[in-house]
């Protein structure tokens, strides 16, 4: 496990001797995040690296994950599905299974919710835990990771009402801010350096990885990687694809995705996706578990082009991966992946497979642009997106939303009320 | 503390493209330090304290897709907003050096296609305004007089409207002290964008006669450093974000100490 030093290799002493500076008034403040899943997703991601270093800097921080049944993560996924604008009509006993879900859950966390002093509850999964524990003493701050520019009326009005509840909400982009009387913060995910996904590896590791499934090394290859969900197009991929292929005989397609416990739907969407490829032996689907994070690494700096395909998108962390490791993105014209790749400087942003098959051609018939473009994508990430930025949001806005309506705080005064 | 104050008037002409206002801007103490305390004549200032920062984002969830719906949301938006969408840009994240460096010229530029309106915004300096009240009055009558012009509104796509937000500033002491002026070189070299952003950026809200800690805190040393504080003054701070602005001050401040440039 990565302490708060080690990343002074990466981002610089100043950063991590601010971040010591900023938590200093939060030692031992108590705080609890939420969620549904330890593995699998972006959430569990971010949190299986964020915690440990709140712990690091002095914070008494828990990590609690929610169980369900089925039924009650497929409602999950439907509010999920129809936040992002979805129509799903949800039946009474899917809220019910949500509801009770909920209060059960709530029955075991309580003592240890009611006594924190910030409860960070991640996406909708959680989000009734707060009307089962009437006794809280702290602040309750709901993040949420998806795309809510759009949502389907009614789940929103269903969810809102407890939303509303809430101390204040975090959103990924002020676009997804709704008109809410709380204050609404905003802040951006962000990647782990140190990281099995992220790490340096060596060429042979990647090369390893590409000869075991089958990835011919000396031709081009553009990846996706992500869940099997239809909100990240992996059809619209691979049509891309077959536009390139024309001009491009040689290339070949990675669409790896992974499982995460809280999405029923994967199963139904690769069956889709296995039906598009058809026979071609040059697309390649692969089903990786959830730890496969070597795998993915390696994957992503195989690939000559990365492809994030998404229609909606909160904030595509695999964007982020990829241009970490100096690669160029072709991103769906969507929610977060607007502000994580600059149009012809990190990458392209595109509406449709002809779109993204274009800008593929482009990029594997201009080797120094591709080079250039992944030079910059990666000063981005390191300024704009690593673990430590995120860590320092965090701290910040633990700060600010105790004292939320001054405008200006001064640390070297603050106490905390 | 005794404290001497030198207090004058200075008069600013302001809203350069149009050159509307003329206000009476009351300069107050022209000596103050970074903690606000008047500097000791002749002894020089006390050590400079160098202060870190960050920006905590805040989304008010109104937006606009038009000229006339961001007029009647710049009529009575929190001023903390016009604050973050003339500064915030600096410290959030962004690929490159944006055109246009306020957030309501770069939307009206990219999002409406209204040239015009967007070359008249990005001119706007807002540390040629008493306080945020007449910035506020400027952009609602720049933007009243553009409507007044057209025949038609140019319309944002549904995506791509403009969403108002503030922030709440986060101020923290980095406990590290330059001595003197001599010291500036390497001490800008090695600060942090908060650290820039804070000194150099936010300072003109908050001190005296709309200057940065850093002419603030070399003024407090009498006439000696008048023509560096000349040099700093002509530092373009809006273009090449914090990091080329760091850049540009530490080359300005070698070659100063280093370079004979005095």
């Amino acid at each position: 496990m990565s302490s708060i030093e080690d990343y002074a290799a990466i981002v610089g002493d100043d950063v991590i001797s601010h971040l010591r500076q900023l938590a200093a008034p939060l030692k031992g403040l108590k705080v609890v995040h939420v969620n549904s899943t330890r593995l699998g997703g972006g959430v569990a991601e971010i949190l299986t690296k964020l915690v440990p270093l709140m712990e690091d800097l002095g914070i008494d921080v828990h990590w609690e994950v929610i169980r369900g049944q089925e039924d009650f993560f497929q409602c999950t996924k439907n509010f999920h599905n129809a936040l992002q604008g979805k129509q799903i009509p949800l039946s009474e006993s899917m809220l019910k299974a949500y509801e009770d879900t909920n209060a059960a859950n709530a029955e075991e966390l309580r003592p240890k919710l009611e006594e924190a002093d910030v409860v960070f509850i991640h996406d909708p999964q959680p989000l009734q835990l707060l009307r089962w524990c009437p006794g809280r003493k702290g602040r309750w701050l709901w993040r949420c990771h998806i795309d809510l520019s759009h949502p389907y009326r009614p789940v929103w009005r269903y969810l809102r009402q407890f939303v509303v509840e809430y101390d204040a909400s975090i959103f990924s982009l002020p676009d997804f801010a709704q008109p809410l009387a709380h204050t609404q913060y905003l802040m951006q995910p962000s990647i782990d350096p140190l990281s099995d996904k992220n790490k340096d590896l060596p060429e042979d590791q990647v090369l390893a990885v590409q000869l075991q499934f089958g990835i011919d090394p000396e031709r081009p290859m553009m990846l996706q990687v992500s869940r099997y969900d239809r909100f990240k197009d992996p059809v619209g991929v691979i049509r891309a694809y077959r536009h390139v292929k024309t001009f491009a005989p040689f290339l070949q397609l990675v669409l790896a995705g992974g499982e995460a416990t809280d999405d029923p739907e994967g199963e139904a969407v690769l069956s889709e996706v296995r039906s598009e490829a058809s026979e071609d032996k040059d697309i390649h689907i692969l089903l990786l578990p959830p730890d496969a994070h070597e795998i993915i690494n390696a994957l992503q700096r195989a690939a000559d082009v990365v492809v994030q395909k998404s229609v909606k998108e909160g904030f595509g962390l695999t964007v982020t991966e990829a241009m970490w490791k100096q690669k160029p993105v072709i991103g769906g014209n969507a929610g977060g992946i607007r502000v994580q790749v600059s149009d012809h400087r990190t990458g392209f942003l595109v509406s449709t497979p002809e779109g993204a098959a274009l800008r593929v051609r482009y990029l594997l018939s201009s080797p120094e642009k591709r080079m250039e473009m992944g030079l910059n994508a990666q000063e981005f990430v390191r300024e704009n997106s690593l673990l430590t930025r995120n860590l320092r949001e965090y701290l910040s806005l633990m700060i600010a939303v105790m004292d939320k309506d001054k405008e200006r705080i001064e640390l070297g005064a603050w106490a905390r009320p | 503390m005794q404290a001497v104050v030198n207090c004058s008037i200075l008069a600013i002409t302001i809203g350069l493209a149009h050159g509307r206002y003329t206000l009476c801007k009351a300069s107050i103490p022209r000596a103050l330090n970074t903690r606000g305390e008047m500097s000791k004549q002749n002894a020089g200032p006390d050590p400079f304290a160098v202060k870190d920062c960050g920006l905590v984002a805040i989304a008010l969830g109104h937006k606009a897709q038009n000229l006339r719906e961001m007029r009647d949301h710049l009529y009575r938006i929190h001023p903390g907003s016009i604050y973050h969408h003339f500064w915030g840009g600096l410290l959030r994240p962004q690929s490159a050096s944006p055109e246009y460096y306020n957030d309501f010229a770069g939307w009206v530029h990219y999002q409406l296609h209204d040239d015009t309106l967007a070359e008249r915004l990005a001119i706007l300096d807002p540390t040629n305004y008493a306080d945020l009240e007449f910035l506020r009055h400027e952009l609602v009558d720049l933007v009243e007089e553009r409507l007044d012009e057209v025949e038609w509104l140019n319309w944002a796509r549904a995506d791509h409207e403009f969403h108002f937000t503030r922030s709440q500033i986060l101020i923290f002491d980095t406990r590290i002290r330059i001595e003197t002026p001599e010291e500036l070189t390497s001490a800008v070299a090695g600060m942090s964008s908060g650290s820039i952003f804070y000194h150099f950026i936010d300072a003109r809200r908050r001190v005296p006669d709309g200057v940065d800690d850093l002419r603030s805190w070399l003024m407090g040393f009498g006439e000696t450093y008048t023509d560096l504080c000349g040099l700093v003054a002509s530092v373009d701070p809006y273009f090449g974000g914090l990091t080329g602005l760091r850049q540009q001050l530490t080359e300005l401040f070698a070659a100063y100490f280093d370079g004979g440039a005095r």
